[in-house]
């Protein structure tokens, strides 16, 4: 995990949960551009199992939040738009619903992962709201506003806080304050109060975990962290068990396993690119997109399993056994609910099979390790609610 | 009695007779965070000081551990491989990284004693 080396310059930013934090006894880091909690009391290892076994509380309010608004107000209007950016199927969208997606630049590489939700409550069903990382949301809006056709708006939100909770007691906790949403189903949202904190609520999150993202109006975001953390169940969660439960999660943190120079095929993410797009393209890069689709890339991204307790750290060699070198680690690190190292990494296509054998090169000794299928600890997404 | 030393990348110098044993400040295991992984030196290794000597890795990031003096490995602490966790709990007593035949006892001069690591931690925050 890296802070944006061109916000190092300016003051950190605060987000408004920032004095609860520091209360709480948080290490606060430089994170794009923001100081954020990378840790509290409990520590990382604990933090990531407690979010694995109850629920956890993070403070996400450095994200990017925006709405894309059509002046006709027809939600067709902003989904095709977005179409001309992201290979996702958006205009086939209920209320409500939400999907993952990426900004591609002119080659099909990846400039940023998002979420695009169509507004779900009566009179915003025509707005799109898409979720972006807060070390690229600069970069983005800039990007998204340079191609803005007349008739469509991006507004940005950077009044309201964003706030996760994840686990398997996120349901049950948050349906005391709200009613219903636990009746949510995975990637589906809805506009609602939180114990009378007016919320946009969604079924995600980036732990593998069941879950809820909840944007909330900054001046109401204490309360509504306060009204959740109470729960004996729910602990404040920082950035660094963040990062391990993603990683066991086998989902991609934007500026290492994606970026510019890595296409949503090579990623692994062609599940997030649907059929009517696959026959239509129309995005940028899609010719080399569905070429590779088809094809197959010239490197995939998988999961990487170290044979010892030895962690392989980004950035780290890949070689095949007979000592040519393959690939590059984009993320490696401690899982601490596999209790020992995972990585994963982009490896040439002839090396990226389940159980073919590899070898890391950690401080200059070869270590063994082996492909294994993502995630490394099963996702337990509510497909389809059923309380 | 034993004589005490600190280095500025936190790690501890205890030295009985020749023989210094190193390992981390409780100030450093608490930066670190939990510690998963250890990495320590073979015995019969020749450390110079300011060298790589170990490895200690918490879940968010890995970082060296240099030998504060020069010498001779003449033992090392299995029992962190084991059990890595130690060195979150008992930094200065069992999660001692290792053993070192001194080979230049002045060397020690270049490191802090208690009270000006003590102080050294309290202004670097």
């Amino acid at each position: 995990m890296s802070s944006d080396p061109a916000d190092a310059s300016a003051p950190p930013k605060r987000t408004p949960l920032y004095d609860l934090h520091v209360a709480a006894g948080a290490k606060m880091v430089p994170f794009a551009g923001y100081e954020m909690p990378v840790q509290y009391p409990m520590g990382v290892l604990k933090e990531h199992l407690w979010t694995r076994e109850k629920a956890g509380l993070f403070d996400v309010s450095h994200m990017g939040q925006a709405f894309l608004v059509p002046d006709d107000n027809r939600f067709e209007t902003a989904a095709a738009f977005l179409e001309t950016l992201a290979p996702a199927d958006v205009s086939v969208l209920k209320p409500g619903q939400q999907r993952y997606s990426q900004l591609l630049g002119p080659n099909g590489g990846i400039l940023d992962d998002l979420m695009a939700t169509r507004l779900g409550f009566a009179g915003h069903d025509h707005w799109l709201y898409v979720v972006v990382n807060a070390s690229r949301k600069d970069a983005d809006f800039a990007f998204i506003e340079a191609q803005l056709p007349s008739g469509l708006t991006l507004k940005r939100v950077d009044g309201f806080a964003l706030i996760a909770l994840q686990g398997p007691k996120a349901a049950v906790v948050l349906e005391a304050h709200a009613p219903g949403a636990a009746k949510l189903d995975f990637m589906a949202s809805v506009d609602a109060p939180v114990g009378g904190i007016w919320s946009h609520i969604s079924r995600s999150g980036y732990t593998g975990e069941d879950g809820f993202e909840i944007s909330v109006k900054t001046a109401e975001a204490v309360a509504l962290w306060q009204m959740l953390a109470v729960h004996p169940d729910v602990a404040p969660i920082g950035l660094g068990a963040r990062d391990s439960l993603r990683l066991e999660a086998g989902l991609c943190l934007y500026g290492h396993d994606i970026d510019e120079t890595t296409t949503p095929i090579e990623a692994g993410l062609a599940w997030s690119i649907q059929k009517r797009r696959r026959i239509e393209g129309g995005f940028p890069g899609a010719d080399s997109i569905l070429r590779e689709l088809k094809d197959g890339p010239a490197r995939r991204r998988v999961g990487i399993k170290p044979e010892g307790k030895t962690p392989a750290r980004e950035g780290t060699e890949i070689c095949s056994m007979d000592g040519s070198r393959i690939g590059t680690i984009t993320s490696g690190g401690f899982g601490p609910s596999v209790n020992g190292p995972v990585a994963m990494g982009y490896v040439d296509a002839t090396h990226a099979a389940p159980g073919t054998q590899l070898t890391l090169i950690v401080r200059d000794k070869p270590l063994p390790a082996r492909v294994v299928e993502l995630p490394f600890v099963p996702n337990r997404f509510i497909r389809k609610a059923k309380i | 009695m034993a004589i005490e030393r600190y280095s500025k990348d936190h790690e501890y110098v205890r030295v009985e007779g020749d023989i210094a044993i190193i390992g981390i400040t409780n100030h450093a295991q608490e930066q670190l965070g939990d510690v998963v992984f250890v990495e320590v030196p073979e015995v019969g290794k020749r450390v110079k000081a300011g060298e790589q000597a170990a490895v200690v890795e918490s879940v968010k990031a890995a970082s060296e551990i240099y030998a504060p003096v020069s010498g001779e490995v003449i033992a090392a602490n299995a029992d962190l491989a084991a059990d890595p966790a130690l060195v979150n709990t008992d930094p200065m007593g069992k999660a001692w990284f290792m053993k070192i035949k001194l080979t230049d006892k002045s060397e020690l001069d270049n490191l802090m004693d208690k009270a000006a690591y003590d102080k050294f931690v309290a202004d670097s925050h």
